[in-house]
């Protein structure tokens, strides 16, 4: 479990913009990490993507590492943003934009 | 099996008394909710602790019974932008 928690922090540390989520961008498999990944490629988001269903140990850990308990997660620099609903929300009122923008700099 | 909406109803309100809760079910399935909530709690607080304080309200249901869950938290003078 120690040695997935430094696995993610070490993720998020070296991904200015990570989408914790099931399947990939191209592939998601779910509905709320296919929500997540609209809303980074609308943005057009440069971003790195984590497949938790490929790695159960992420999958549990970031939910405790996080205090968050669905999957998908967004992290800017280092910083947990929130799920599909926050993401949304923030893309909605232009919070989104200028958080990634900022992070592309 | 999913939730009642009565229940996640009940739940949120036992954790935050002064909240204001609407559900919504989405698919009619019992699995697929969406839930406004407004406290005065929230007030001053950022959208993820406002999410978590949910979440915590729900007891780790969420993720696991309850699989789908869109959450909209506000404090009261934040929805009248609406």
């Amino acid at each position: 479990m120690t040695e997935a928690k430094e696995r993610i922090e070490d993720i998020v540390r070296k991904n200015e913009v990570v989408l914790f989520m099931k399947g990939t961008p191209l592939f998601p498999q779910c509905g709320f990490s296919s929500r997540a990944v609209a809303i980074l490629e609308r943005l057009g988001a440069n971003y790195e993507s984590v497949d938790v269903l490929q790695d159960p140990e992420i999958r549990q850990t970031i939910k405790e590492f996080s205090d968050w308990p669905t999957i998908p997660q967004l992290y800017v620099k280092g910083e947990f943003v929130g799920g599909s609903d926050i993401m949304m929300e923030m893309f909605e009122n232009g919070e989104l934009q200028e958080l990634v923008g900022a992070a592309a700099e | 099996m999913g939730m009642s909406a009565d229940e996640i109803e009940r739940l949120i309100r036992e954790a935050i008394p002064d909240a204001e809760v609407a559900i919504t079910d989405l698919a009619g399935d019992g699995d697929h909710y969406a839930a406004k909530v407004v406290s005065p709690a929230f007030k001053d607080m950022p959208r993820v602790k406002q999410h978590q304080k949910v979440y915590a309200a729900l007891g780790g249901r969420m993720g696991g019974e309850l699989h789908a869950l869109q959450l909209q938290t506000a404090a009261p003078q934040e929805t009248e932008r609406d």
